[in-house]
């Protein structure tokens, strides 16, 4: 999709430079004569918002960094310090603790559409296990930042999260062990977690790269999920069609999150990590953050140690296995009438194992959250597979102009046409 | 394959039925509140909700309710509970107290601080400065606790905040949208106001009080405040209701001290952002006007 670069430097300065770097060119071939599909909706924007909360939650993270002491005894007060005395401290630190949410959300919205519109399909598979990864390790990041403040909630998710490696059958505890870089969950642990927290944003940029250089070479999926047939009559160039709407989407988005650190900065979390971390108190409730919520349901769903872990890590690494699980040779639930509703469902499904997550283990809790996980797994390993055999699809648009036309043009006109 | 509408729609009419059995099955009385006690009951109704100046989007603090609580603090509350992430430099600040730096001066004066060694390597006292921390009537946790019968009385710089209740589905989601971010000092109100006598089915160990709020029902704090305790010298009734707000109102304070701050810069940034949406959308539309999609 690149290479449709008509740039041509215009100063003898900039003929120069791009003969040696071509960088201006390749900035125009990519972001700005780029070509987009016109049909493009508002959930499209959510890759560029998730771009820009990564490079939020460096920004805000590198000056958080600058005040914060890795150490048991100084960091929960190094904390306190930044929302007290640093200059707007309070604010890069409520920035950055609902950035992390936010994020969550741009990539959450990300993910589900395009479970949707099957942007996982071939040609994109290799975008979809870059994705992936990239999630895992936003994953890893959120957990080992929890951490950082070093509250009750902080130091006992380590633990429980921590201990689950001990479930490794054999070389499971000499790992734990090794990870804590002690008997348990102390200064080494908390002083690793800081510098791997510092270190994984930048592989996740790495990644992200990656991510966006693979959709180029494919160029973006949409919602009929018919693929381009003519780029003068299916797509407009990334600027300003795409920028102009990425930017409208991005500022109601920043509302959102503006309404979260400025008004309810601590809604999202946890009122336990306000409590200095104590080793001999635990809490009554160890929770994580919402975005874990689901596979911490999975988890304490499974009644074995070993099981809840297996189960917890293949929730996601099956993810990275759909395009092969979706037989479907449609891509967009637009045209599986089938699909469309399984998709709602595992939808309510998500949710449901999230509110279970934030619920203790008890009861019909329990049973819930065995229904919920049997559902997820079904869903991808049995649901997904069959529906593309047995589905029969709605009639496909003939290309993306065909179908933009057809929601314009009125019907009397569409049959004077042909 | 026309079976296969029907069975995906019961599939869909079976899960849909089991969440809305997990949230049936959810409909337990509200949630313990998080504390340094271990909870050990689930039983604990939620304390009332209170009207705090501070709340809403054009919340601010109440300076001289902030300079009640802090005299029912350094009265009552100091004498067990320690602040130490507040200087007395911040009862000066914008946005609290509003005490001059005079005030403050010679407040921290009146407080003997530990400081050394000096150069004989001798540890000695001093009066306070305003750059002190509020200084802590035990030198360690080892004296509070002998001095409460073994129960560590908790620091108080984020009580506030390290206090909380859950109300429960829909109200989680319906309060990030009207804004209540008090629970905490309701909570710390409820306790306050809370204690009462046990019911007959209930056994007291020795050091031991029954509170109507607090997880378990059983903490190890008597009553602190009664009618009367501290003089206000505005006029308020001294009365233990109004004790409790003021002294919740002043923990949100020491909690949170940047909230007014936050509050105003929140609503600018808000504005701005709806504006600059408007624009955005407007010429999106018009960059979009010759394109059919």
């Amino acid at each position: 999709m690149t290479g449709h670069s008509t740039y041509v430097p215009k100063s003898a300065l900039a003929r120069w430079f791009e003969s040696r770097l071509p960088l201006m060119g390749f900035v125009h071939a990519s972001f700005i004569a780029y070509p987009t599909p016109k049909n493009l909706n508002y959930w499209w924007t959510f890759g560029g918002i998730a771009t820009f909360m990564l490079t939020a939650q460096i920004v805000t993270g590198v000056v958080l960094a600058m005040h914060y002491t890795p150490e048991v005894t100084m960091a929960f007060d190094s904390v306190e310090k930044i929302m007290r005395d640093v200059n707007f401290g309070w604010l890069l630190r409520y920035a950055h603790s609902n950035g992390a949410s936010m994020f969550f959300v741009a990539v959450y919205v990300h993910i589900f559409r395009s479970l949707y519109y099957g942007s996982y399909k071939a040609p994109r598979e290799v975008l979809w296990i870059l994705g992936v990864i990239i999630f895992l390790l936003m994953m890893a990041t959120a957990f080992m930042g929890y951490v950082l403040p070093w509250g009750q909630m902080s130091f006992w998710g380590a633990k429980v999260i921590t201990s689950l490696f001990s479930a490794i059958p054999f070389i499971g505890d000499s790992i734990t062990l090794w990870l804590w870089g002690g008997y348990s969950v102390d200064n080494p642990t908390l002083n690793r977690f800081y510098s791997l927290h510092y270190l994984l944003p930048f592989m996740i940029v790495g990644v992200v790269v990656l991510h966006v250089w693979a959709l180029h070479v494919t160029g973006q999926n949409n919602p009929t999920g018919v693929e381009v047939k003519s780029v003068p009559k299916d797509t407009v160039p990334f600027t300003p069609y795409a920028t102009i709407k990425d930017a409208f989407g991005m500022v109601c988005f920043f509302i959102l999150f503006a309404w979260f650190v400025f008004y309810v900065p601590n809604i999202l979390g946890d009122a336990d990590n306000y409590i200095r971390a104590n080793p001999l108190v635990t809490p009554a409730h160890i929770v994580p953050e919402w975005y874990f919520l689901p596979y911490y349901a999975i988890l304490r769903a499974i009644p074995s140690k070993l099981g809840g872990v297996i189960a917890m890590f293949s929730s996601i690494a099956i993810f990275a296995f759909l395009p092969w699980l979706d037989t479907s040779r449609v891509r967009s639930a637009r045209y599986r009438p089938v699909y469309k509703v399984f998709f709602w469902v595992f939808v309510a499904c998500g949710i449901g194992l999230g509110y279970l997550g934030s619920q203790p283990p008890e009861g019909g809790f329990v049973i819930a959250a065995r229904i919920l996980t049997t559902y997820y797994f079904l869903h991808l390993l049995v649901l997904i597979p069959l529906l593309g055999l047995f589905e029969r699809p709605r009639p496909l648009p003939a290309s993306i102009a065909d179908s933009v036309l057809g929601s314009e043009v009125p019907m009397a006109r569409r049959a004077a046409a042909e | 394959m026309s079976w296969v509408k029907p069975v995906g729609l019961a599939a869909a009419a079976l899960f849909g039925s089991a969440l809305l059995g997990t949230f049936v099955l959810a409909q337990q009385p509200p949630h313990a509140p998080a504390s340094e006690v271990n909870a050990d009951g689930h039983n604990e109704p939620i304390p009332p909700r209170q009207s705090w100046s501070f709340a809403g989007p054009f919340g601010k603090y109440d300076q001289a309710q902030l300079q009640r609580g802090f005299k029912i603090y350094r009265e009552v509350c100091s004498n067990c509970h320690s602040m130490a992430l507040v200087a007395f430099r911040n009862l000066a600040d914008a946005g609290g107290p509003g005490f001059s730096e005079a005030q403050v001066k010679a407040l921290a004066a009146e407080y003997k601080v530990q400081d050394g060694p000096n150069e004989s390597g001798e540890m000695f006292e001093r009066p306070g400065r305003p750059s002190d921390h509020i200084p802590w009537n035990f030198p360690n946790d080892n004296a509070a606790r002998a001095a409460n019968g073994g129960a560590l009385p908790p620091d108080m710089s984020v009580l506030a905040k390290a206090r909380s209740f859950s109300r429960g589905f829909p109200w989680f989601i319906i309060d990030g949208f009207i804004q209540y971010q008090e629970q905490g000092p309701d909570f710390i109100t409820g306790v306050l106001n809370g204690y009462k006598d046990p019911p007959p089915d209930v056994q007291l160990q020795p050091g031991q009080h029954y509170n109507e709020y607090v997880p378990g029902h059983r903490l190890a704090m008597p009553k602190p405040l009664n009618d009367g305790q501290v003089d206000y010298t505005d006029g308020t009734p001294t009365t233990v209701p109004q004790y409790s707000k003021d002294i919740s109102a002043f923990l949100m304070w020491a909690a949170e001290p940047k909230l007014e701050e936050r509050k105003r810069t929140g609503l600018r940034v808000i504005v701005f952002l709806i504006l600059f949406a408007g624009l955005l959308y407007y010429t999106k539309k018009k960059v979009w006007a010759e394109v059919v999609h």
